[in-house]
């Protein structure tokens, strides 16, 4: 396959930019959550998509 | 303080989130198998062109993300919703990661495909930098101190002003055709092969539920932040007005 080298880092900087970016989110997410009161979380309280 | 009900989650996810996400990965899954061994190689551009399957999915989804943050930002101003302005925000720091990644994967395809990394005479190249740059700008006038709606309002006009690079843009290989190194549209060309041209649609599809997927986190963790903003705000208030009482009435 030609132009292998830029074909990985173009690839590898997107898919791990993307995935690193989704990790943070996630564990930004919990740590905010935990520190805010149930009753003030509100779309968590909905039966169907919590 | 009421004690919280024992099913409620300590994060931002939800069934729905869960969802997007599993349906990322098998997208991602996917879009190697065909980009790489299923999608034939150009004819001009060689396997280079299968950096396409990255590029243009961030490309669209950040023409997409600053055109929310601009609705956004405009009912902000309209309506003073700060639902909208959440949205706005939020969609603007996905935008930025998209946005970056549309120039960085460009650069790299550009250097076997153009010989360079970089062309400063190209206009598409530097609008796009120049839209990234005023994005950057929006993120830094909303990490500003002050009054919440005021810095919420600054931030709304450099959104608006920023999404009309978008158009500009999107047809800046048209209008100045003499004046870039991209080729017109790949889609509508039709010089694209099929496989070629479905997975870089399943790229804009998979790339579209990733952006769901953060924009829903995004607000749940800008909507935290501002509880418990809210949340310090009224304690502070009711340490004060105790006190207050506690020293007979004078604040």
């Amino acid at each position: 396959m030609t132009h292998l080298g830029y074909l990985l880092a173009g690839w590898g900087i997107t898919l791990g930019a993307l995935g690193i970016y989704a990790f943070r989110l996630a564990v930004r997410g919990r740590s905010l959550a935990v520190r805010v009161p149930v009753e003030r979380r509100r779309w968590m309280t909905s039966e169907d998509d919590s | 303080m009421t004690n919280p009900p024992l099913d409620l989650p300590a994060h931002t996810g939800s069934r729905t989130t869960q969802v997007l996400g599993a349906a990322v990965l098998v997208g991602v899954a996917t879009m190697i198998l065909l980009g790489f061994f299923v999608a034939p190689e150009d004819d001009l551009m060689a396997d280079s062109v299968r950096m396409i399957f990255v590029h243009v999915p961030s490309a669209i989804l950040t023409y997409v993300a600053f055109s929310v943050t601009a609705v956004g930002s405009v009912m902000w101003l309209w309506k003073r919703s700060v639902w909208w302005d959440i949205v706005a925000h939020s969609s603007a720091e996905i935008g930025v990661v998209f946005c970056g990644l549309t120039l960085i994967t460009g650069s790299i395809w550009g250097r076997p495909t153009w010989n360079t990394y970089w062309e400063w005479g190209d206009v598409r190249l530097v609008t796009t930098l120049i839209l990234f740059v005023m994005m950057i700008g929006y993120l830094a006038v909303r990490s500003m101190g002050g009054d919440e709606s005021a810095v919420a309002t600054r931030a709304a006009v450099v959104g608006v002003i920023a999404a009309i690079n978008i158009p500009i843009i999107n047809r800046s290989v048209e209008w100045w055709a003499d004046r870039t190194l991209h080729q017109q549209s790949s889609i509508t060309d039709g010089k694209l092969e099929d496989w070629t041209l479905f997975t870089m649609f399943l790229g804009i599809v998979v790339w579209g539920v990733f952006y769901t997927w953060s924009m829903t986190h995004r607000f749940r963790i800008a909507w935290l932040e501002r509880e418990l903003r809210d949340g310090d705000l009224d304690e502070a208030i009711a340490a004060r007005r105790a006190e207050a009482a506690a020293s007979g009435g004078v604040s």
